[in-house]
């Protein structure tokens, strides 16, 4: 191979210097700033004072603060569960050639091009108690006792909206099992039919355990999405009434951008990146992983 | 299979009826959302949703587009989306290119520090980036957005660019190094030719998550003749509470462009997905 020279041996610092500037001044040091902002009393205005551990430690005392953990792990165990089954069985039904593929797919996976704006101003309306669709449909067929105030009852709202999340996320985590499959060998399948399996064992013993790369990543993408969610909330009900649709995300934009708290809102989004590092972390290694593969 | 084979088992059938059914439940926010928009909100106020609209119109969507503002929002999320997605698209080729070409300590911590920082809760970034446009200057302004759009999403277009280029034969690279090229000319003149597809698939996937952006447009902007659509949208709402039929208009407005483009780069957009996801 040919000598170096010195011009090649500084290029890859050549061409990442500029972006990887950009990067840093927008993305770690903001993240780096935030666990300082966190321990002083900044109003967004006149400059930050150090406080020391006071934001945490009231932190710990707000009942709103529990309610909005609450709420989004609500929101982590219905994305972990309901998408990624419903989308896991929709690819599975639809990777064969049945009749309509492309129209069922398509149909699954559209609610995604929408912003989650433009999706909760839609199911707002949905959910509109006098003349929704889903009210005037419960009340067409004579089950008037079911249509509810879906946003404004305590105990359905938040339910309501995670109903809108997980409608937009199905679609999403079909495709990626989709594109899963396409990388399943269908000799091994082939393989259990004639060794006797069952269509459910075969999918069981065969077909998951290869797909496992895969759901990996669908938890984890389910997990980060679950802990960013903000802006259905903000949409939909701003986490009222009384704070009982709140979430983290929505809590800490409220105290900060609202209330001027804005350390307080930066101790609030510690605790949502120290929540998100785990899963960040494991999604690393995992793409480490891989990498070691090379 | 042909479609009468496919059929003849009665649980194939039953499964597909079902299939079908939830397939419909699926497209009825879409079915509501565009009947809504063509009807007035008295109509539906006083004869509800499923009586037979007296007359359909455009009137939402003219209210909503003139009165409501979304003459100025749609072509600012425009001004803000475009910028945006040809800087990031430009500045994480460069960095996809030393990443994935080059052997040089701290390789591979950069790339982890990318993808690090594609997971990341963005809330956490939300008051220091708040307080830096500020500084520079550039809060209430398409700048600033467009600033913290372009670095943000340097980390997952890094990421999966940098994948791509690395199946990218070495051979086709040294050949034009023995022939003299440098390496900037390789970068431009070989290797992005060969990226087109990644960065196709990228750009569509983008041009929807920095088009579809609400939390860094509320934050980084005041002035209302700025706002891009979904920042807009919100506004609209709090303008017209009680008028659904235009709220749904407006809503149905902001799909559009979206809507053109997962229509024509469909393919481009789930190989965007998917990219991401399994490399």
């Amino acid at each position: 191979m040919a000598r170096r020279t010195v011009l090649y041996r500084l290029s890859p610092y050549l061409f990442l210097i500029v972006p990887l500037i950009i990067y840093c001044i927008w993305v770690v040091g903001p993240m780096l700033y935030t666990i300082y902002l966190s321990f002083t009393n900044w109003d967004g205005v006149s400059s930050p004072a150090v406080i020391g551990w006071r934001n945490y430690q009231k932190l710990f005392r707000d009942p709103v603060f529990y309610i909005s953990l609450t709420n989004n792990l609500k929101w982590m165990l219905c994305f972990i569960t309901i998408p990624v089954v419903g989308g896991l069985a929709l690819a599975l039904a639809l990777n064969r050639n049945i009749p309509g593929a492309k129209f069922f797919k398509t149909s699954f996976y559209s609610p995604m091009v929408l912003s989650l704006v433009v999706c909760g101003l839609i199911w707002s309306w949905m959910y509109h108690p006098a003349k929704g669709l889903i009210n005037e449909s419960l009340r067409l067929i004579g089950l008037d006792a079911l249509a509810k105030g879906w946003l404004s009852d305590r105990r359905l709202v938040m339910w309501a909206i995670i109903a809108v999340g997980v409608w937009r996320q199905v679609g999403y985590v079909m495709v990626l099992y989709l594109a899963g499959l396409q990388g399943v060998d269908p000799t091994l399948v082939d393989a259990s039919r004639v060794d006797g399996c069952s269509n459910w064992q075969t999918i069981w013993h065969v077909i998951l355990p290869l797909l496992s790369p895969v759901t990996v990543v669908v938890v984890v993408i389910s997990i980060i999405d679950s802990l960013r969610a903000f802006d259905l909330v903000s949409v939909m009900t701003r986490g009222g009434p009384y704070y009982s649709s709140s979430v983290l995300a929505n809590f800490m934009y409220i105290e900060a951008f609202n209330n001027y708290k804005m350390g307080y809102g930066a101790a609030i989004s510690v605790i949502l990146f120290i929540l998100s590092a785990v899963f960040i972390f494991l999604y690393l290694w995992r793409v480490m992983q891989t990498e070691m593969e090379y | 299979m042909s479609a009468r084979q496919f059929f003849r088992s009665p649980w194939r059938t039953a499964g597909y009826i079902l299939l079908v059914i939830v397939t419909l439940l699926w497209l009825v926010p879409f079915g509501q959302a565009l009947l809504t928009s063509f009807r007035s909100y008295d109509d539906i106020m006083i004869r509800g949703f499923f009586s037979l609209p007296k007359t359909l119109s455009l009137n939402s969507y003219r209210e909503a587009w003139e009165r409501g503002g979304m003459r100025y929002y749609l072509p600012n999320s425009f001004i803000i989306t475009i910028p945006s997605l040809i800087l990031t698209l430009f500045f994480s080729s460069l960095s996809a290119y030393a990443l994935a070409r080059f052997r040089f300590p701290g390789n591979r911590a950069i790339f982890f520090l990318y993808v690090g920082g594609t997971m990341l809760p963005f809330q956490v970034l939300m008051l220091p980036v708040f307080r830096l446009t500020n500084a520079l200057g550039l809060y209430d302004t398409y700048w600033g957005l467009i600033a913290f759009h372009t670095a943000f999403q340097l980390g997952f277009c890094t990421f999966l660019l940098r994948n791509y280029m690395r199946t990218v034969p070495g051979e086709i690279l040294e050949a034009a190094r023995m022939d003299g090229c440098n390496e900037f000319r390789i970068w431009w003149q070989i290797m992005m030719p060969l990226t087109l597809p990644a960065l196709a698939a990228l750009a569509t996937l983008e041009f929807t998550w920095i088009f579809n952006d609400y939390l860094w447009a509320i934050i980084l902007l005041r002035s209302d003749h700025l706002k891009p659509v979904t920042a807009g949208l919100a506004t609209l709402q709090g303008q017209y509470v009680t008028d659904w039929t235009v709220i749904v208009a407006g809503a149905l407005i902001a799909t559009i462009p979206t809507v053109i483009v997962f229509i024509f780069l469909q393919r481009y957009f789930i190989e965007g997905l998917t990219l991401g996801a399994t490399k």
